[in-house]
C-alpha cells in the first residue's frame, strides 16, 4: 500500500492534458513501431488487440511476452510522458482554466478522440470493440435515466432500442439504399450520413412514442408490476417485429449503410452524455430523485409526478431509440433476436455493475462489461461463469454498483494539478 | 362446422391449455411463495427449473437402467420424482444462501441481478458439463392416445394435469395445515415482525426456496414427458413466461399464481387457434398488459407496498 500511495504522490501534479498527451505517445509508438519493432522483437504474431489479454489467454507460454509488450507500449511512455511534461501541460491548464469551459472539454475530447482513433486504426476489430462500446454507453446511460435516477424496474429497453434500430434502418434504406425490400433510392446516396442524423432522431422519437405504452400504465403502479408491463412490452415489440413481413420478419434485415463511423458513433456518445448530464441536474432531474424517493411526498411538494415518470421514460427511450439506430449501422443486419431478454440481461449487468444514479458509473459498467467480454473471448464458455461471478461479487459488497450516486465534475477534472503540489 | 364439432374442438384445445397452463402454474409457485417471504422474486427460478429437469433426466435415466426389468413404471416414476425433488430442493437453498442471503439489506434490483446471474452461471455450468448435445428425456410412462366423444387425449397429458393439480392440493395442505407453512404465511404478512416472534428467517427463506425448486423440478420431469427435448436454455422463457403469470396472479399469492399459470396458458394456446400462431405472444401479452392496467396489482395482489423493504 506504501508504494501505492508513493506512485499517487509521484503523479499527483499531472493534469488530465499530460495524461492525453502520454496516451497519445503510446498510441503513436504503437501505430509507427508496434509491428515493425515491438511484436517482432517480442515474437508476437502481431500487435496484440486487446493489452495482449487475447493471446494471454489463449497461449500462456506468450504471457512475458504480452507482459512486456504492454509496459514497453503503455505503461512506460504514458508515465514517463506525462511526468516529463507536467512542468509544461500545469501551465497549458491553467491557462485553459481562464477560457469557458465548455470550450476547454471540447478540447480534452478531442485530443482523447485522436488518441482513441489512432488506437483504433489498428486493426477493424478494435475499432469495432470501440464503436459497441461506446453505443453501450449510450444505452446504459439511457437505462439510468429509468431504472437509476427514477427508480423503475424498466425491462423494455430493448425494445426501444429495436423500435429505433428498424425506424432508422428502414428510413436510410428507402431513402439512399437500392435494395430488394424497399425498392429504389429516393435520394443520392452522398446525401447519406448527412440526412442521417435525423434518421435517428427519427428513430428515437419513435422509440419515445413507443415508451408510452410503458409510460402510461406507471402512473398507477410501480415496482414488480411495472417491471411486468415493460417486460410484456418487450415481448410484444420483438412479436410484433417478427410479424412484420414487410420489413423483414424473423429473417432481419440488413444492407444497412454504415454510416456509424467512429467519429459519428463517437459524437453522439459525447451529446449523449452531455444531455444528459443536463437532464439529471435540472429541475426535472431533481423531480426524478424526488419522485423515486417518495412519490406522495413528491406530489405534495407540487412535483407533477405524472409528467415527471412521463419524461423519464420518454427521454431515457428516445436515446435507446438512438443507440439502436447507430447499432443497426455498425453492424449492418438486425434481426428481432438481436433485441431479445438476453440483451436485457446484458444491459441490466452493465447499469447494475457501474452504479446507478450516476453517468461515470454507467460508463465503468459499459466499458467494464463490453472489454471485459472481449478479453475474455478465449476462455469461451467459462467467459459466461467469470462475468456473472464478477457481477454478484459486485452486487454483494456494493449493492448499488460501483460508483452510485456520484458525479464527476469536470471543472476539477481537468483543473491544473500545479497548485496542489505547492500546497503540499 | 357444425356446433359439437366446434364444441369439441374447442375441449380439444381446453386440454392442450390445460396441460401448458399446468407448467406455468406449478412453476409460478415458486415465484410466489418466495415473493410472499422475501418479497423478492428468485429470477433464478427458471434456470432452477432447468437444473430440476436435468437432475430428473439424470435419475430417470438410472433408474430405468436398473429397475426397469422388475420394477414397474409407477413405482420408477414416484422414485424418479420423489427424488428429484428432493435433490434439486437443495438448488434452490444453495441459491438463497449464496446470492439472496448476502442481499438482505441490499435493494431488490441488486438482488434481481444477482438472480439473473446465478441464472446465467447454471445454463453455462450445464453447458460446459454436458456440451451442446441435445438430449432428449427417457419416457416413463408409455404413451396411449385415447378417443373420448371425439377428443383425442394421451394418458401422459392426464398424468400431467392430475399431477400438477395434486402437487398444488399438497402444497395448500403444506401452507394451510403445518407450522411450517403457518410461519410462511405470517412472515409474507409481515416481514418485519415475525422474525421478533422466533420465527427466523434464515430457516424459512431457504426453505420456501427448497420447496419451490421441487415443484419446478416436478414440473420439469411433466416438462420432460411432453416436450422430451432439453437443452440448457429451456428455462429462460418458461421462467419468464411463469414470472408474468406470478405477477398477474398478484405478487405473492400462491392461489393467483396458479390461477395465471392457467390463464396464461388459455390465452397461448387460444390465440394461437383464433389467430395466426406467429403473433401468439404479441396478443398474449398484449391482454396481459390489458389486464395490468386495469388491475395494477394483479387477481390477488397483497396491500402491502414494497417500500417495507427498501
Amino acid at each position: 500500500m506504501e508504494f501505492v500511495e508513493k506512485f499517487k504522490r509521484m503523479f499527483s501534479n499531472v493534469p488530465m492534458l499530460g495524461w492525453l498527451l502520454g496516451a497519445l505517445t503510446a498510441v503513436l509508438i504503437e501505430y509507427f513501431f508496434g509491428y515493425d519493432y515491438i511484436s517482432y522483437i517480442l515474437q508476437l504474431p502481431k500487435i496484440p488487440v486487446l493489452f495482449g489479454t487475447l493471446i494471454m489467454l489463449k497461449e500462456p507460454m506468450m504471457i512475458p511476452s504480452a507482459l512486456a509488450y504492454d509496459l514497453i507500449v503503455y505503461v512506460l511512455p504514458i508515465l514517463l510522458v506525462a511526468k516529463a511534461t507536467a512542468f509544461a501541460t500545469n501551465p497549458v491548464a491553467m491557462l485553459l482554466e481562464k477560457i469557458p469551459l465548455i470550450l476547454s472539454v471540447i478540447l480534452h475530447l478531442a485530443l482523447f478522440y485522436l488518441v482513441l482513433h489512432v488506437w483504433a486504426e489498428i486493426n477493424d476489430y478494435r475499432e469495432l470493440i470501440v464503436r459497441l462500446t461506446m453505443i453501450c454507453i449510450i444505452l446504459t446511460i439511457s437505462i439510468n435515466v429509468i431504472n437509476g435516477y427514477q427508480g423503475e424496474f424498466s425491462c423494455s429497453h430493448p425494445g426501444f432500442m429495436a423500435l429505433g434500430a428498424y425506424t432508422c434502418s428502414i428510413l436510410t434504406l428507402v431513402l439512399f439504399v437500392n435494395d430488394r425490400m424497399f425498392g429504389e433510392a429516393l435520394l443520392p446516396a452522398w446525401l447519406g450520413p448527412w440526412i442521417f442524423p435525423f434518421t435517428l432522431i427519427a428513430g428515437g422519437i419513435v422509440a419515445a412514442l413507443g415508451s408510452l405504452l410503458v409510460a402510461i400504465p406507471s402512473f398507477r403502479t410501480r415496482g414488480d408490476y411495472l417491471a411486468i408491463i415493460s417486460l410484456a412490452f418487450l415481448f410484444i415489440v420483438k412479436s410484433a417485429v417478427e410479424n412484420l413481413q414487410i420489413i423483414g420478419g424473423s429473417r432481419g434485415m440488413g444492407g444497412q449503410p454504415e454510416y456509424a463511423t467512429l467519429p459519428v458513433i463517437f459524437i453522439w456518445t459525447i451529446l449523449c452524455i452531455w444531455i444528459i448530464h443536463n437532464f439529471v441536474t435540472s429541475i426535472m432531474g431533481k423531480a426524478l430523485n424526488a419522485v423515486r424517493d417518495d412519490e406522495a411526498a413528491a406530489e405534495s411538494m407540487t412535483v407533477a409526478t405524472r409528467k415527471t415518470k412521463m419524461t423519464a421514460f420518454m427521454f431515457g427511450a428516445f436515446w435507446a431509440g438512438i443507440a439502436g439506430g447507430l447499432f443497426a449501422h455498425v453492424l449492418s443486419y438486425i434481426n428481432p433476436g438481436t433485441f431479445s431478454i438476453n440483451r436485457l440481461a446484458e444491459i441490466l449487468a452493465m447499469v447494475y455493475f457501474g452504479g446507478l444514479n450516476s453517468i461515470i458509473g454507467s460508463i465503468v459498467g459499459a466499458v467494464t462489461i463490453n472489454v471485459l467480454g472481449e478479453a475474455l473471448r478465449p476462455l469461451e464458455l467459462f467467459k459466461w461463469i467469470i462475468i456473472p461471478l464478477i457481477l454478484i461479487f459486485v452486487m454483494i459488497f456494493r449493492p448499488y454498483g460501483l460508483i452510485s450516486f456520484k458525479e464527476i465534475n469536470a471543472k476539477k477534472l481537468l483543473r491544473a494539478k500545479y497548485k496542489r503540489e505547492q500546497g503540499a | 362446422m357444425d356446433l359439437l364439432e366446434l364444441f369439441q374442438y374447442i375441449l380439444q384445445n381446453l386440454i392442450n391449455a390445460l396441460q401448458r397452463g399446468s407448467f406455468y402454474a406449478v412453476i409460478s409457485i415458486g415465484y410466489s411463495m418466495v415473493y410472499g417471504v422475501l418479497m423478492l422474486f428468485n429470477f433464478a427460478h427458471g434456470d432452477i427449473f432447468m437444473v430440476g429437469t436435468y437432475i430428473g433426466f439424470a435419475i430417470a435415466t438410472l433408474f430405468l437402467a436398473l429397475f426397469s426389468s422388475f420394477l414397474p413404471g409407477w413405482i420408477i416414476f414416484i422414485g424418479t420424482v420423489v427424488i428429484t425433488m428432493f435433490l434439486a430442493s437443495w438448488i434452490g437453498v444453495f441459491v438463497e444462501v449464496a446470492g439472496y442471503r448476502p442481499l438482505r439489506a441490499a435493494p431488490r434490483a441488486s438482488a434481481a441481478i444477482t438472480g439473473l446471474m446465478i441464472g446465467i452461471i447454471f445454463e453455462t455450468g450445464i453447458l460446459i458439463m454436458l456440451g451442446a448435445k441435445r438430449l432428449s428425456f427417457p419416457p416413463l410412462m408409455e404413451s396411449v392416445a385415447y378417443k373420448v366423444g371425439g377428443i383425442y387425449f394421451t394418458n401422459v397429458k392426464v398424468m400431467i394435469i392430475i399431477i400438477s393439480l395434486l402437487l398444488m392440493l399438497v402444497l395448500h395442505t403444506f401452507i394451510q395445515k403445518t407450522k411450517w407453512g403457518m410461519a410462511m404465511r405470517a412472515m409474507s404478512y409481515d416481514f418485519l415482525a415475525v422474525p421478533l416472534m422466533g420465527v427466523s428467517i434464515n430457516i424459512i427463506a431457504p426453505l420456501t426456496f427448497a420447496v419451490g425448486a421441487g415443484l419446478a423440478s416436478v414440473a420439469g420431469i411433466l416438462y420432460g414427458q411432453a416436450y422430451p427435448i432439453l437443452d440448457p436454455y429451456m428455462g429462460v422463457l418458461i421462467g419468464w413466461k411463469a414470472f408474468v403469470a406470478a405477477i398477474l396472479g398478484g405478487r405473492g399469492s400462491i392461489k393467483g399464481a396458479a390461477m395465471a399459470g392457467y390463464l396464461l396458458g388459455f390465452i397461448e394456446i387460444f390465440v394461437a387457434i383464433i389467430f395466426p400462431s406467429t403473433l401468439r405472444d404479441l396478443i398474449a401479452y398484449s391482454i396481459v398488459l390489458l389486464i395490468l392496467t386495469y388491475r395494477p396489482r394483479g387477481f390477488f395482489g397483497m396491500e402491502h407496498s414494497t417500500k417495507l423493504r427498501l
